[in-house]
């Protein structure tokens, strides 16, 4: 289970990279929503996986399958933070083609040169 | 009780701040007041530092190392101070420098919010609160760099935003990892595993993943492209913020994760470091010297300045991290100050580009003495703060015997040197018959403006000066951070 995960940690991963390195801005969001989707993921693998197990212990203490339930608090919260960001960079990217009328990252380059 | 308020009450004058918007004059004061309300709480916390060491809250009083740990040490006290220091002076200068607009759009709100995020990231002692720090921060930075919605801005915005959020990432991922290795997440506490496990030097392959983090950040070598992309866009005032915040909480992470997981692969991370300190510094001032508009000639100098820092970090000897705190104590008042009298350049003369500046020696005499300070004193001259601090590294890299280094930083000195004394020669002292000067006349100066000016300027004097003093502070917040067993037992048994 852990290893079909990493595969499509992976995956994510690379897709994301192929979509930061379009020329398009949405491209651009989607491939960094791709990449904190990946890196969620990696989160979630990170204590390793459990089928079945509760994230409590029983009354008394003891528990008999149980999975950490640190790394799903950090995930729901990196989750939030990612949504807030994604909604950031949305309302970023429809601000600048209102006023540049381009969705092209090639036509950036003016704050770069001196 | 303290360290919470820390955090707490920028919250609240965010919130404060948010509500007052549409009362400009009792907006700006009520600012003024909360500003200082916080210079004085640090002031506080820095005095109870040296006498108990280490402040400890463990939030929500969870049990160590399971809850969120709030540790405030010398080093956290120092920068929390500096930076409070900061957002007052850049409040100050605003008062007159930044349109109604500004204001009336929670600017002051989002100055305040950014210092919650960067007051939180001095403070915590867990990795995954840190990163909610960042993000705080970052978040607040995003709406400053694009408050004006002009093109060039969010042009700058886009390639901020995306290195920044890839950077919080990476960060992310870093801590995912590290939390399958060890089963932790508090700093104290990863630092006392390692020690007692027996193949500590794997977590190197997490540990890249912080320094990316980190490293986008704080602008070190390979990872900078997106500051001189971005800093010159926002008003005056918030470059100025951003160039003695941001970057700085980057460098300062460095040093608080480094100094666990560097002892552990002593060899690599030595090599590692200055080699990025060393091409950090020399692509950052060259770089700079081909720039002819001051913001980005200012801009590139941070990145060659951060390469100082990494520098001190690098050699992993008390001296060595004493120096690289101070130095980021000198650059933040410094490079503030440099950016604060950029804008009355341009406040004066319409124009940051050097090729349209001159005659300002002779027209502005005054103007050239506020500039001289922070330039030599980023230069290194003594007797001002930059001396100091580029002995400091230089002493320490010759202890290490790190001797190429050592004639890097120097060279590369020389070299921020050429190019104060470029922004000088063509702004100060060439003569120029085509300003447009007779158009502006002379805009009035206001009070506010050169007041952080003047008092920034005196504290690069006074660091020079008084450095005695300030360094022994240094050297104990510097053996505080390498004292591991120290940190542990603070975080553990608070007092």
């Amino acid at each position: 289970m852990e290893l079909i995960l990493a595969i499509l940690i992976g995956v994510l991963f690379a897709a994301g990279t192929y979509l930061l390195l379009r020329r398009s801005i949405v491209k651009l969001v989607m491939g960094i929503v791709l990449i904190s989707y990946a890196t969620n993921l990696i989160l979630f693998n990170a204590s390793g996986l459990v089928q079945n197990g509760l994230a409590f212990l029983n009354k008394d203490g003891s528990y008999d399958k149980m999975t950490d339930p640190l790394p799903q608090a950090l995930i729901l919260t990196a989750i939030v933070i990612g949504f807030g960001l994604t909604a950031f960079l949305l309302a970023l990217k429809y601000k600048f083609f209102k006023i540049t009328g381009t969705d092209d990252l090639d036509q950036l380059k003016e704050t770069d040169a001196s | 009780m303290m360290i919470l308020s820390n955090i707490l009450l920028p919250l609240l004058f965010a919130i404060v701040t948010a509500m007052l918007r549409k009362q400009i004059t009792a907006l700006k004061w009520s600012a003024l007041i909360f500003a200082v309300a916080l210079v004085v709480l640090n002031g506080i916390i820095i005095d109870k530092v040296s006498q108990f060491d280490y402040l400890v809250v463990q939030v929500g009083n969870w049990e160590f190392p399971h809850g969120i740990t709030l540790a405030v040490d010398r080093l956290s006290a120092v920068m929390l101070f500096i930076s409070s220091t900061i957002v007052l002076f850049v409040i100050i200068y605003s008062w007159h420098t930044m349109t109604t607009e500004y204001f009336k759009n929670y600017y002051l709100t989002f100055v305040f919010a950014l210092l919650m995020g960067v007051n939180g990231a001095f403070t915590t002692s867990d990795l995954f609160n840190l990163y909610v720090w960042y993000e705080v921060m970052i978040m607040s930075s995003f709406v400053l760099i694009t408050l004006g919605n002009t093109k060039e801005q969010l042009t700058g915005a886009v390639k901020y935003v995306t290195m920044n959020i890839l950077s919080s990432l990476f960060f992310l991922a870093g801590i995912g990892l590290l939390y399958a290795k060890t089963g932790t997440l508090n700093m104290a506490d990863l630092a006392q595993k390692l020690t007692l496990s027996q193949d500590a030097a794997l977590i190197n392959s997490t540990a890249i993943l912080f320094f990316i983090g980190f490293g986008i950040k704080s602008a070190i070598f390979p990872l900078f492209f997106w500051l001189p992309a971005s800093y010159h866009t926002p008003p005056l005032p918030i470059t100025a913020l951003f160039s003695g915040l941001l970057t700085k909480v980057g460098v300062y992470s460095l040093l608080r994760f480094l100094s666990i997981i560097y002892i552990h692969d002593k060899l690599f991370w030595q090599v590692f470091l200055l080699t990025i300190a060393g091409l950090t510094m020399v692509i950052g001032v060259l770089t700079a010297a081909s720039q002819y508009e001051i913001r980005r000639i200012l801009s590139f100098h941070i990145v060659s300045q951060i390469g100082y820092m990494i520098l001190g970090l690098a050699l992993f000897t008390p001296l060595g991290i004493a120096a690289a705190i101070y130095y980021m104590l000198h650059n933040i008042v410094a490079k503030t100050n440099a950016f604060l009298v950029a804008g009355l350049i341009e406040h004066q003369t319409g124009t940051f580009h050097l090729k349209k500046l001159g005659n300002l020696f002779k027209t502005r005499p005054w103007l050239a003495l506020f500039f001289a300070i922070p330039a030599l004193g980023l230069a290194g001259f003594p007797p001002f703060s930059g001396f100091i601090g580029k002995l400091s590294v230089i002493q320490a890299s010759i202890e290490s015997q790190q001797y190429i280094i050592m004639t890097v930083a120097v060279i590369v000195s020389f070299f921020t040197l050429f190019s104060m004394i470029k922004i000088w020669m063509e702004g100060f002292w060439k003569e120029n018959q085509e300003t447009d000067e007779s158009i502006l006349g002379k805009p009035k100066l206001h009070f506010s403006s050169v007041l952080p000016v003047a008092f920034m300027g005196i504290i690069t004097i006074a660091m020079g000066l008084m450095a005695q003093p300030l360094f022994e502070f240094l050297l104990k917040a510097s053996n505080q951070l390498l004292d591991m067993d120290g940190y542990y037992n603070a975080l553990k048994s608070p007092l």
